[in-house]
């Protein structure tokens, strides 16, 4: 049974059809890549997996280790391992960071049948994952993303992740926008996270990300389905040359 | 047991249960004797039954006010009692020992214990460093800390007790900050109050611990009257938190109070209200009417009255804690979150009147209106000629939940003093649909993320309340917006 199994999906959006028989298939263990156009589906496809309002399945079918998610509300998603890394993380006036990891961790474990975790040791956890992102820990006080950088919002994305440590991580193009000592600071979250019990998928327009996180498969996405798949070599190609050869 | 007077909610309306116990009430309707038998049972001095009089005869001649945002058909004044009281407390001295064991019982329910051996004893948990004073429909049943609070020479029992035991300091302050005719309810308030809160810091002390007021309506078509004073004397320190609740009744009832305080120079009082009437059905039937009228006065030089509270109960809420600048360098604060939901209505703010040269005002209002409610801001900023140099800042943010609801603002600013700086900020918001996407999107369930994102958009008060009231307020939002999304 496959961590995520995506088949000839099609999607509309305020009824215009962006995904046109999307086809995936991501193991556990695994790193994947999609490329693609500015406007060819990926957060489109980011998003359905979420399960965020709007986004209208109107054929095909998404099965989560081998559970339909479909039904599934988002934070149910979220429960079954779902992570998201926003392409443009917004903030939440007022509610600190600390706070809102907590509720998260406390939401996800109720959910699991766990206790909470003691405040202090959960405190304790995050502000050393916070310095692993060389994120100041005053970062966790303040309201989440508020007044944050854009580079700021993408470790904290990270750190999110790191902390929930979910079955997938969709990063949608969390690498736009660091800076060169930040990509590689993102980039070691990334590696810490992945283990063979878990996958990536990562959306991005550049191939630097991939020389620090190896992907086992990258694709290209583009005028709504994936229309070339291949190992790392082909995001240097597409590098090179650009999308026309996909999609001509 | 829950460890606190105000952590009573977890779910719907929890303190809306009704205690079965035996009661003195008057029947219903108001007239010259209704007032005399008040007067009378207080065993008040005379001066004091005319004052009450002069109000009733006062208010019997006004007009209820009919220019606030909110929409009720008239109270008939004639079906109200405006009388009720636990029947062991009629005569006597009362001690706990006289009290109906099922009141204490309804206190224990509530997380108030009043036996403070107990306490002490740690049989029941309460916060070590809060007296609480309790008044039960329209009677002050005990008040806590009394002995230690004597030692500093702080003043805090019931209303009726400080008219015996300090006459003069009542003579002289009641009804010098809102005088009878001020109001309507008002005006019914000085005829008809029964009970309530009475405090004095003495000159230069800083009160020992906070103090705390507990309302609880409970008789049937029983208004509520209750009065309060606080006198903060030369360079004196308090900070004052009342709490409410009523149970769930089908009728409407009426809540009419009147809190005056007094700042001499250099005082400062820090009042905070915690709110929670019972607000009505999801229908909007019942619920309390609460038609309050709050002032303070900065008397002295630099003195200071702040205002926190966190409306989030009653059916209709009519309130406007205001603050007379008088004192050169005084400061008026004004910190509120006002929740409304299902079919509640508030109408809601302040009133900083500048008399005084560089004086100050912070006014910081945060409204959330869900459901079918809707919720208003009014506020008032006056400068006189003498005001030179005063200062004011307004902040006014609203936040919808839903489609139905409404928040509106009135902001009046009137400005006589050519030196005055008066600022106005206001915003309205909605709780975003990205907002709610995102903390779902890590685990957290529609209901949850409403009431953290709500909690955020009021931080900036809740900063101003005690601490562990800060957390209460925070979960009583939590349950006031159950059933706001979804
Ligand atoms: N509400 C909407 N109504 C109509 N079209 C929409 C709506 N939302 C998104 N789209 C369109 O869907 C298409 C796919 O958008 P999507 O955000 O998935 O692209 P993307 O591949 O992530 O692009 P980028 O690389 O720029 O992030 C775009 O053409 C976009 O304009
Ligand atoms: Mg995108």
């Amino acid at each position: 049974m496959s961590l995520l199994q995506v088949d000839d999906l099609h999607v509309t959006v305020d009824g215009k059809l962006i995904l046109k028989g999307l086809t995936l298939t991501i193991e556990a263990g695994e790193v994947h890549a999609i490329m693609g156009p500015n406007g060819s589906g990926k957060s489109t496809l980011a998003n359905v997996l979420a399960g965020r309002p709007g986004f209208e399945i109107t054929s095909g079918t998404v099965n989560f280790e081998g559970v339909d998610l479909t039904p599934l509300e988002p934070h149910q998603r979220a429960h079954a391992g779902m992570f998201l890394a926003f392409q443009y993380p917004i903030e939440i006036p007022g509610v600190s960071n600390m706070e809102f990891l907590k509720a998260a961790n406390d939401s996800q474990r109720a959910a699991a049948g766990l206790e909470a975790r003691s405040a202090v040791e959960f405190m304790k956890s995050v502000r050393t994952l916070a310095e692993s992102l060389d994120l100041n820990p005053d970062f966790l006080k303040r309201g989440v993303n508020e007044g944050f950088s854009g580079g700021e919002r993408k470790r904290n994305e990270i750190l999110q992740m790191l902390m929930l440590e979910p079955k997938l991580a969709v990063l949608d193009e969390t690498d736009s926008g660091l800076d060169i000592d930040a990509l590689q600071t993102v980039a070691n979250g990334i590696n810490r996270y992945h283990n063979s019990g878990n996958a990536v998928l990562l959306i991005t327009h550049y191939q630097r990300l991939l020389n620090y996180v190896v992907p086992d498969q990258v694709h290209v996405l583009a005028d709504g389905r994936i229309l070339e798949s291949g190992d790392r070599r082909l995001a240097e190609k597409l590098e090179a040359e650009g999308y026309a050869w996909v999609t001509a | 047991m829950s460890d606190s007077p105000l952590d009573i909610v977890s779910q719907e309306y929890e303190a809306g249960f009704v205690t079965d116990i035996e009661s003195e009430t008057l029947p219903p309707g108001l007239d010259e004797g209704v007032v005399k038998f008040i007067s009378a049972k207080n065993h008040e001095p005379s001066w004091l039954t005319e004052w009450r009089l002069d109000a009733y005869r006062k208010w019997r001649d006004m007009p209820a006010p009919v220019w606030a945002h909110v929409n009720f058909s008239p109270i008939d004044y004639e079906t109200i009692s405006y009388y009720s009281a636990p029947k062991s407390q009629t005569d006597g001295p009362q001690s706990l020992e006289d009290v109906d064991p099922e009141l204490l019982r309804t206190y224990e329910k509530l997380g108030i214990p009043l036996h403070e051996q107990e306490t002490l004893a740690g049989v029941v948990k309460q916060r070590p460093n809060v007296a609480v004073d309790v008044v039960f429909d329209s009677v002050s049943i005990t008040t806590t800390f009394k002995d230690k609070l004597a030692e500093a020479g702080v003043v805090f029992c019931s209303i009726s007790e400080a008219i015996k035991s300090h006459p003069e300091l009542v003579k002289r302050y009641l009804g010098s900050v809102v005088p009878r005719q001020d109001n309507f309810y008002a005006a019914l308030n000085s005829a008809v109050f029964s009970d309530g809160s009475f405090v004095y810091i003495p000159e230069g002390v800083r009160c020992p611990m906070e103090l705390s007021t507990y309302f609880r309506i409970n008789a049937q078509n029983t208004g509520q009257f209750e009065r309060t004073l606080i006198i903060a004397e030369e360079g004196a320190y308090v900070s004052y938190l009342e709490g409410c609740t009523a149970p769930m009744r089908d009728e409407h009832q009426l809540h009419a109070a009147v809190v005056e305080l007094v700042a001499l120079k250099d005082a400062e009082i820090k009042y905070s209200t915690v709110q929670n009437w019972y607000p009505g059905d999801k229908d909007g039937k019942g619920g309390i009417f609460n038609f309050v009228t709050k002032r303070g006065a900065c008397i002295g030089e630099r003195s200071k009255i702040s205002w926190t509270q966190v409306e989030t109960g009653s059916a209709i809420t009519w309130k406007y804690p205001s603050v007379v600048l008088r004192g050169a360098g005084s400061v008026g604060e004004f910190y509120s979150v006002a929740l409304t939901n299902n079919y509640q209505q508030a109408d809601t703010g302040t009133k900083m009147i500048h008399l005084g040269p560089n004086t100050k005002s912070t006014i910081i209002s945060k409204g959330i209106s869900a459901g079918h409610s809707q919720n208003s801001y009014r506020g008032l900023v006056r400068t006189s000629p003498a005001a030179r140099g005063a200062r004011n800042y307004t902040q006014c943010d609203s936040l919808l939940i839903g489609g139905k609801s409404g928040a509106h603002t009135f902001p009046y600013i009137e400005n006589k003093s050519a030196t005055a700086i008066i600022e106005h900020e206001a915003t309205t918001s909605k709780v975003s649909e990205d907002q709610m996407f995102l903390c779902q999107q890590r685990g957290i369930d529609a209901e949850k993320a409403v009431s953290m994102i709500v909690n955020g958009f009021c931080k900036d008060v809740f900063r101003e309340l005690p601490m562990e009231f800060a957390v209460e307020a925070g979960k009583l939002l939590e349950v006031s917006l159950e059933g706001a999304v979804g």
